[in-house]
């Protein structure tokens, strides 16, 4: 068993009422955020479940957009997050769904920058905690426990790894290695989860390296 | 290093020769490969957060909250009146728990502890009793340590959700990790500590989680408070040398035991209990009629 973090118990620190439907939301939204590496323009935003049915009551849609905004579970500015999505340019329409046999506090973020547009499925697993399930319909499971390096590339031998021959290089253990794909052939997904953090460098490298389609690093959270 | 039952914390802390609070911070320490100096200056930061929400939530009026209206507010309003009953200390408790509840209602800033619908007992049972007592700062970021190995070894045995164990391991928790810590800043043993958590939780056992609409609103922040002063009657208790007699490892697995017997319907559903009485259910249909996707 993991040993028990003092802080989740005194904490976390975050702005109210639940940590589940709020605090977790926020980190949902953030995490989508960083993997999207750029600000948000447009999120289409689907609610599953426990989500749907009590979203009001928590604030769930007013945190997604906090963590849409870049903002962590204990910002203040949480409140204000409608708003400040109004000046910030961040178009967001609120949806019910139903997502099938998943968790109960369930989304779905289709977000869309300037330059790129991502779809993440995850859930508020309670305490704060959560679990992004899918990225752009790649079945993953990520908690933000470590800093993940994900790409899309062309699933041929060698990719992998030249990816992780350059996050050798750059002297960052990985500790977990996922890797997915729709079809043979076709566009695969890495998942990394690293000990150390992920220097912008090792980004540009990855990203130079024949058959990688996309790189994103996110921080844990 | 491993804190998994108040038994072992306790042995710990008598092969280590160390307190209470330094058993706990070496522990986080450890688990997080970093020094004891970096876990106190979050504990500290973690204390700042809880005077800042007992403070903000007094003076809150509910405005972003659903149902309850400025119930901080309220109650220092009519002690200034000479409304109540009870000394300073009781009074203090209740106020500070109520105010850090409203304010967690309301989209304010809090520390959840162990989760926020609880936010308000350990704020509100620690912070009175630490301005009775005139402790240090220091003090009371040791105490807050307390507070942590209670919850730890609460954790590692037992539900600290609403959802898996209904209230009493929430408040019920919240109550007992209140009331370690404060036989700890008023001198008591490391065994009375764990003496007076059980008394707590002993009190709480059975408590449903059956909140109005799924808000933590009703009946959750003034349950706060009263988890807050019972862990001061829990703390009395144990001082005055009156045993839990079951020990506090016992007492949490016999609340998980009561959380699994518990109905699906008083598990934070708000399917049973106040949330589907008559008046709950007419709240509930007011609040979605006014949103709904």
């Amino acid at each position: 068993m993991a040993r028990i973090s003092l802080f989740d118990i005194v904490g976390p620190i975050m702005v109210g009422p639940s940590s589940s439907h709020t605090a977790g939301a926020v980190r949902l939204g953030l995490a989508t955020r960083r993997i999207l590496g750029e600000d948000v323009r447009k999120a289409t935003i689907s609610l599953h479940g426990s989500f749907a049915a009590t979203y009001w009551g928590h604030r769930t849609d007013v945190a997604l957009i906090a963590g849409l905004l870049g903002m962590g579970m204990a910002d203040k500015r949480i409140p204000q997050a409608l708003e400040l999505a109004q000046a910030r340019g961040l178009d967001y329409s609120f949806h019910s769904v139903n997502l099938g046999d998943v968790h109960p506090n369930s989304v779905e973020i289709q977000a869309h920058g300037e330059h790129g547009k991502l779809t993440v499925r995850g859930a508020s697993i309670g305490g704060g905690r959560i679990r992004l399930f899918s990225i752009d319909g790649f079945e993953v499971s990520v908690d933000g426990t470590y800093t993940v390096l994900m790409t899309k590339h062309r699933d041929e031998p060698g990719v992998i790894a030249e990816i992780t021959r350059v996050l050798a290089l750059h002297g960052i253990n990985i500790a977990f290695l996922d890797v997915s794909r729709k079809m043979r052939g076709s566009e695969a997904m890495l998942l990394a989860e690293t000990d150390d953090p992920i220097p912008t460098e090792v980004i540009e490298h990855v990203q130079r390296l024949p058959g990688v389609l996309m790189v994103r690093s996110l921080p844990c959270f | 290093m491993e804190i998994s039952s108040a038994q072992g914390l306790l042995e710990l802390c008598e092969s280590h020769h160390q307190s209470l609070p330094e058993v706990v911070a070496a522990y986080e320490a450890f688990r997080t490969n970093s020094s004891v100096e970096t876990v106190w200056t979050e504990m500290e930061r973690t204390l700042e957060v809880m005077r800042t929400s007992v403070q903000n939530g007094m003076k809150d009026r509910g405005d972003l909250a659903h149902i309850i209206k400025g119930y901080g507010y309220l109650f220092k309003e009519a002690d200034a009146k000479g409304q109540l009953l009870g000394g300073e200390l009781f009074k203090k408790i209740i106020l500070y728990s109520l105010s850090v509840g409203q304010y967690n209602a309301s989209l304010g800033r809090i520390v959840a502890c162990p989760t926020a619908g609880s936010c308000g007992v350990v704020p509100g049972a620690l912070l009175a009793v630490a301005e009775e007592l005139g402790s240090s700062d220091q003090e009371v970021v040791d105490s807050l340590f307390v507070v942590g190995g209670v919850g730890i070894v609460s954790a590692a045995q037992g539900p600290i959700s609403g959802a898996e164990g209904g209230c009493q391991a929430e408040c019920g928790v919240a109550s007992a990790m209140a009331a370690g810590a404060i036989t700890y800043l008023a001198g008591g043993t490391p065994d009375q500590v764990f003496q007076a958590a059980s008394l707590a939780l002993q009190s709480h056992l059975g408590l449903v989680c059956d909140p109005l609409a799924s808000l933590v609103e009703v009946p959750c922040v003034t349950r706060n408070a009263t988890s807050a002063v019972s862990a001061v009657v829990a703390a009395n208790m144990a001082l005055a040398g009156i045993p839990a007699v079951i020990p506090y490892d016992e007492t949490v697995v016999a609340m998980k035991l009561i959380g699994k017997a518990l109905p699906e319907s008083l598990r934070e559903t708000s399917q049973g209990g106040l949330a589907t009485t008559p008046t709950g259910k007419r709240i509930y249909a007011e609040m979605r009629a006014k949103h709904s996707l």
